[in-house]
């Protein structure tokens, strides 16, 4: 038998040996990514006397919920103590309409600029695709001059007016390439049985964009949930959002750094996002699939 | 005038003619197919009727109204397209009744419709189910209902059973027909199939690059075709075009055609030798469907012009109830339909009998029908 011709056993050996090297590193950098994480979750549960004396990655001896509590209502976040709560709701009264506005005129865009082209509609999507690139630093300035002229700086309303000014590009980006590939005889079917502009979209378009409303509602609100600069810039002081406000109380210089709070506060700070991703993954998932099996 | 009048029709993108002056009259409850090779413009004439493209010259009446500036939802057409076109968020019953709920008829009475156009294609079964979940065959179906619960006055089909298989393409054709034989609604429908457009139409306009080749019966188009065109591309298998000259003998005037391995044969024209005066002493084409070119035994006993010779077989193409017998006359490829048992073999000698009754001359350069 030449030497070169593996037997079936030797070849599921090597198979196995390779399979268990690339499970290992897998789980490595899976433990790696996880551990602050983790450091988080027990470091939260513990009372600042426990997170002072012992070990950062053992479990907390004595389970408390008392740092969520405090962080959520009696935490100072610069002089005020009352807790983040307050800024977690302005960042919900901040992100649900952003994402609604944005996410609806993406579709509405994307509608236009593929189903009624007009002249020059090229150069129109071109620019709200260069939109996208223009790092946020650029205009914060001509920003904040557009919004005090509005009337609307410092408020939940300018931040709602900015993301949604700055999604759009995405967005539309979105909704356009899907409904480039959606076909042009169902806008023609649907004039012919009478359907105006905005009927074709409401009653045909819209409700086929299951799958690239939940792409797009999942980038829109993890980007607003967890934007800084925007709300640093624009909305200091009582209606800053969480984000904001989790540095505030971070950086809060009196008295002991409680850190247990600290990780509590970060984790609500965290959760909404990680509820969108599971609740809307799911969907998006099964968009998926619904389109794979059509045929 | 006409119920469906279609007057100069032209239609361009730039520099480009899409057509090029189109004129169409058809009564009411007939069935016109456009038909021609892609890219002739039938599928641009069919939208420009519809509406959903716009026409730089020309007009188009429906029942005595002129439809140009008006809405495709104004014009009383319904269109069955290609892809079907279901709207995928719809069930088939919310897909038939779109139409009428846009026309603001009140649910009781649309329910009404398409519960009878279901029973009528019987797809009452489909009712509650969504495209995604129905076959080719069934899609088409309700594609169709969706067209027959408008009532409208003009049915405009684009190549409706392209995308079906060909076995379930004969049955919705014979339905389509069927359909039109029960309604009697004016239908314009547009393929590329020439089997399609003779077994379907009682008018068909054969396009060609924006124009129309010729407008008839299914019956004048193959038996008469305008030209070389029309000749070639109806039909199948094709026409046989032959380049031969003229000589004039005591019978009077005849092609000669040369044979392979057999000199040469000389094919009357008497029956189509009016139409050659001025041609005597050039070539002309001469044009034979595969069916006026068979075995002795199957040829028309009626025909007063038929000539045999033999002629060397160079392929044989059994097709079940024929047999394709292709051999060569003065250098080009001629296709027989002989019955299917005739005794053909490919590298021998057989007898071919011409119906010269059934053949049609053309002008060796205009490419047009001589007479």
């Amino acid at each position: 038998m030449p030497a070169s011709v593996r037997t079936p056993a030797e070849a599921a050996g090597t198979a196995r040996f390779w399979r268990t090297v690339i499970y290992v590193t897998l789980i490595v950098f899976a433990v790696m990514y996880l551990l602050p994480l983790f450091v988080m979750v027990v470091t939260s549960f513990k009372s600042l006397d426990e997170v002072r004396d012992g070990n950062m990655l053992s479990p907390p001896i004595r389970f408390t919920v008392e740092p969520w509590r405090a962080a959520w209502g009696t935490a100072c976040v610069g002089v005020s103590c009352e807790g983040i709560a307050g800024f977690f709701w302005n960042s919900i009264k901040m992100v649900v309409p952003a994402v609604a506005i944005s996410t609806l005129m993406g579709a509405f865009n994307g509608y236009v600029l593929t189903k009624w082209r007009f002249p020059g509609h090229r150069w129109i999507f071109a620019l709200m695709l260069f939109g996208c690139f223009i790092p946020f630093q650029v205009v914060l300035v001509p920003t904040a001059q557009v919004l005090g002229m509005l009337g609307i700086a410092n408020s939940t309303a300018g931040l709602v007016l900015v993301h949604v000014a700055y999604g759009l590009g995405f967005t539309t980006l979105f909704f356009r390439n899907y409904y480039e590939a959606f076909p042009n005889e169902l806008t023609r079917a649907a004039m012919i049985d009478g359907a105006g502009f905005f009927q074709i979209f409401w009653r045909i378009l819209l409700p086929s964009s299951g799958p690239i409303i939940v792409v797009t509602v999942i980038f829109q609100f993890t980007n607003i949930w967890n934007d800084f600069l925007f709300g640093a810039s624009f909305a200091a002081g009582n209606s800053a959002p969480m984000t904001v406000a989790l540095n505030n109380l971070v950086n809060s210089s009196t008295g002991v750094k409680e850190y247990n709070v600290h990780m509590a506060a970060a984790m609500i700070a965290a959760l909404p996002t990680l509820l969108v991703y599971v609740i809307a993954g799911r969907f998006f998932v099964r968009g998926l699939m619904a389109g794979a099996v059509k045929g | 005038m006409a119920f469906l009048d279609i007057r100069g029709i032209t239609k361009r993108f730039g520099n480009l003619d899409v057509l090029k002056g189109i004129d169409i009259a058809v009564e009411a409850g007939a069935f016109l197919v456009l038909v021609g090779p892609s890219g002739c413009g039938k599928s641009t004439l069919l939208n420009v009727i519809a509406g959903l493209d716009q026409m730089t010259e020309g007009e188009i009446h429906i029942n005595d109204t002129c439809v140009n500036t008006l809405h495709p939802s104004k014009r009383d057409i319904a269109m069955v397209f290609q892809s079907y076109a279901l709207y995928p968020n719809m069930t088939v019953a919310q897909n038939m009744a779109f139409g009428l709920e846009m026309r603001g008829i009140a649910k009781p009475a649309r329910e009404r419709a398409v519960a009878e156009v279901a029973r009528t294609l019987q797809i009452e079964h489909l009712l509650a189910r969504k495209p995604s979940q129905l076959s080719g065959g069934q899609r088409q179906r309700v594609a169709m209902g969706r067209a027959l619960v408008r009532q409208p006055q003009v049915f405009l089909f684009d190549e409706p059973l392209s995308n079906l298989d060909a076995k379930l393409r004969v049955e919705m054709r014979t339905e389509i027909k069927r359909l039109h034989q029960a309604m009697k609604t004016t239908m314009v429908y547009v393929t590329h199939d020439q089997i399609e457009a003779m077994t379907l139409a009682t008018q068909i306009a054969v396009m060609k690059s924006g124009e129309i080749q010729q407008l008839g019966t299914p019956q004048e188009i193959y038996t008469r075709p305008a030209n070389t065109f029309v000749g070639g591309f109806m039909g199948s298998p094709a026409m046989n075009m032959i380049t031969a000259p003229i000589e004039t003998d005591a019978g009077g005037a005849a092609l000669r055609l040369a044979v392979e391995g057999a000199g040469s044969i000389l094919l009357p024209l008497g029956p189509v030798q009016q139409a050659l005066a001025g041609f005597t002493g050039t070539s002309v084409i001469l044009g034979l469907r595969p069916e006026a070119i068979t075995d002795p035994d199957s040829a028309d006993r009626g025909s007063r012009a038929t000539v045999s010779n033999n002629c060397l077989v160079e392929v044989v193409e059994p097709a079940g109830s024929d047999t394709f017998a292709v051999t060569r006359l003065a250098g080009v490829e001629v296709i027989a339909r002989m019955r299917a048992d005739a005794d053909v073999r490919p590298g021998t000698m057989a007898p071919f009998t011409f119906n010269m009754e059934k053949a049609v001359l053309f002008h060796p350069e205009t490419q047009q029908r001589l007479g």
